[in-house]
């Protein structure tokens, strides 16, 4: 009793002591902490500001802007002129300038290309394309990046490398080597033939086949990556947890692996499939006079014909194209989410 | 010679099983008997091999040598899948993009079951762990202990013959741990099926095992129910592992009648019970608890340090004559003196409470 008694004061002392002058001195800093706080807020505001509005005024200058001009050219006509269309605003022709210049534009370059079958088929045929090449590249990229997510610790950071390193090399020079692969003398053909597959050399290239392979080829990245980024993420812990429950390998993949990993996949089909739409270098290079695609009809348009409005109005076109497939994603995200929202009431 | 008579079908057998991760050996010829229907815990700090062992059981590691067997059932070379045994993960493992009712609904397909009694083992499984009226919540707007219990019914949902629990409370704060302990004990009792709980907190091995496997760098160093390892522990890892032990290097004496040793310490001689060749060093561990402090009395000098209340005991440091520390805690006496800091106190060491472990 008593040892407790005598032991207890000094402990009280002991803190006491030390926390008195520091609750008066707390209070003077927790004051000047309150004001430089408020200066500190401010540039927080205005750093703020800046971090959210740099790329806003980025996308203004360098897409909107870019893409005001090229509707403002879809809806004027061809001159022989420099530069190649009219109307051209006059900056001091007042507002009776500036009536004159709306007057003068149209809708002729839309209704030509609603007319010509041309730009129709070629349009469709560059949807046609771009679908297919980004369903064989979900095909050989879930694989590939699902390979690439399992692999050991120590070889997933060589195997994106390894997805990585064509980009050292310049795109172009890349395509151009298939036609050495492709062409009916080249690497392909000789080796199909020595083995004995075939008799004659395949006509690949200049053909479609030629562009779905230079395609693939071309944006298997584009894919691996985005998956293989939420491959990797998800806890191994999942499928260990599916196997357990009597899952096979295939099975687990399907219903565990797969499903979480859509985003990635959406992603990386997106990422091909835009591009692909409008793709030149690999048409032109791979697919022959015959193929036809929006890049090809577009830059013909602009270069051969010299019809800037024209070559605008299929820009135009070919920009509504691919946005079409973004807002449907957009919406299938909203309506997914919304669902996981409603599956928690 | 644990095999229970009443569940052999859940009797799990290890022999000498082993497993190396490059050069470092995981676990080290670990042999183990489980009784069918046992809650059994295997104990040890974190790298001891206490999870690869459980791994090795479930499917997902595969042992470099050894067997294991559940029943007649020869496990080792059975891939997860195919194992009449689940396990409830660390992580949980929930599947995210799914509801309660289809996490738990996972393991029920290729069991043979129709939609109707399919639906009932859900709606059976929701109700063992009270999570009634959830079923179609996403595992996201669950809480921690609400988890906790998904993952427990879904590693149970295929009636596994063992249920192997990774940390099953590691997530959980203080206060729910000690319910859910209680929990998962009653469950235990009631489906009767083998747990098997890997644990890093000896605390939590006690309250829940029948009987507790600790484990020393890749070795079950000692098998045995809770309060024979705290009273009689084999070493002093074990000694140390489970509770606060006061450890004393010493030399060992001849055998006197009774059983009871007399040991040579730095403290003097103390009378300790265990076995061991004369001569020999060892240690002596002695439990706080066991302890007796008093002003007066018969035992070691010392002076009392420190006394620290802790409400229902209070806890004693005495500086020893050649400057080591003893630690004691005793119950509140109900009336009467208590030594104060800075006094001369007695330290009683009770034969029966002071045990010989080799050095």
């Amino acid at each position: 009793m008593s040892g407790l008694s005598q032991q207890a004061p000094p402990t009280g002392d002991d803190r006491s002591s030390p926390v008195a002058p520091a609750h008066g001195g707390r209070r003077t800093s927790a004051e000047r902490m309150e004001a430089g706080h408020r200066s500190a807020s401010m540039q927080v505001k205005v750093s703020r500001g800046l971090v959210r509005g740099l790329p806003l005024v980025w996308l203004a200058l360098f897409f909107l802007v870019p893409f005001a001009v090229t509707l403002k050219i879809s809806f004027s006509s061809p001159a022989t002129a420099q530069p190649p269309y009219l109307p051209v605003l006059e900056w001091d022709g007042g507002l009776e300038g500036w009536r004159e210049f709306f007057e003068a534009l149209d809708f002729q370059n839309y209704q030509m290309i609603a007319a010509d079958a041309l730009y129709r088929d070629a349009a469709l045929s560059s949807l046609g394309y771009a679908a297919l090449a980004t369903a064989i590249l979900v095909l050989i990229g879930t694989p590939t990046a699902y390979a690439m997510a399992r692999a050991s610790a120590r070889w997933q950071p060589i195997l994106v490398a390894l997805v990585i390193v064509p980009f050292w090399t310049s795109f172009l020079i890349r395509v151009y080597a298939w036609i050495a692969i492709l062409k009916p003398e080249g690497l392909l053909n000789a080796a199909l033939m020595k083995l004995g597959l075939i008799a004659a050399p395949l006509p690949i290239l200049d053909s479609p086949f030629g562009v779905l392979i230079g395609l693939t080829y071309a944006y298997l990245p584009f894919m691996v990556l985005p998956l293989y980024a939420v491959m990797s993420r998800l806890d191994p812990a999942l499928t260990e947890a599916a196997a357990d429950l009597g899952a096979a390998r295939a099975r687990a993949f399907f219903t565990i692996t797969l499903p979480l990993s859509l985003p990635g996949l959406a992603a990386g089909a997106l990422l091909c499939f835009i591009p692909m739409v409008g793709e030149f270098i690999i048409p032109d290079l791979l697919g022959g006079s015959e193929t036809l695609m929006l890049g090809r009809v577009l830059w013909s348009e602009f270069f051969s014909n010299r019809d800037w409005p024209l070559a605008s109005a299929v820009a135009v076109l070919l920009l509504i194209l691919v946005v079409g497939p973004v807002v449907l994603f957009r919406e299938a995200e909203l309506r997914r989410e919304e669902a996981a929202e409603g599956g928690g009431r | 010679m644990h095999a229970s008579t009443s569940h052999p079908e859940q009797r799990l057998r290890l022999e000498r099983v082993t497993k190396r991760f490059g050069t470092h050996t995981a676990v080290d010829a670990v042999s183990l008997d489980l009784a069918g229907g046992e809650f059994f815990c295997l104990l040890g700090p974190s790298g001891c091999g206490k999870s690869t062992l459980l791994r090795m059981v479930a499917g997902f590691e595969t042992p470099d040598s050894g067997a294991i067997r559940l029943g007649e059932t020869d496990l080792t070379a059975l891939p997860p899948h195919r194992r009449p045994v689940n396990m409830m993960f660390q992580s949980y493992a929930l599947f995210p993009h799914m509801s309660v009712a289809a996490n738990l609904a996972y393991g029920l397909k290729g069991l043979g079951l129709s939609r109707v009694q399919s639906a009932e083992r859900v709606r059976a499984l929701l109700r063992l762990v009270r999570l009634e009226g959830f079923e179609a919540r996403r595992p996201e707007k669950l809480s921690g202990g609400q988890r906790q219990r998904v993952a427990l019914a879904r590693a149970l949902a295929r009636e596994p013959r063992l249920l192997l629990l990774d940390e099953p409370l590691g997530a959980l704060d203080r206060a729910l741990r000690e319910e859910t302990q209680g929990e998962l004990r009653a469950i235990q009792r009631r489906l009767g099926t083998s747990f098997v709980v890997v644990t890093h907190d000896a605390e939590e091995a006690m309250a829940l095992a029948d009987r507790i496997g600790v484990m020393e760098r890749g070795r079950l160093v000692q098998v045995g129910p809770a309060r024979e390892l705290y009273e009689r522990p084999a070493s002093r890892y074990v000694a140390g592992l489970l509770g606060d032990v006061n450890l004393i290097d010493g030399r060992l004496g001849r055998p006197e009648p009774g059983g009871i040793r007399s040991v040579e310490t730095a403290l003097g001689f103390l009378r300790a019970s265990g076995e061991g060749e004369a001569g020999n060093p060892v240690v002596v561990a002695i439990r706080p608890e066991r302890l007796v402090v008093s002003g007066e009395g018969a035992g070691l000098q010392g002076r009392l340090t420190e006394a620290t209340f802790l409400g229902d005991r209070i806890r004693y440091r005495v500086e020893m004559a050649n400057g080591s520390t003893l630690r004691a805690s005793a119950a509140l006496p109900a009336a009467g003196p208590v030594p104060s800091v800075g006094e001369t106190v007695a330290v009683a060491v009770p034969a029966d409470a002071a045990r010989i472990l080799p050095a």
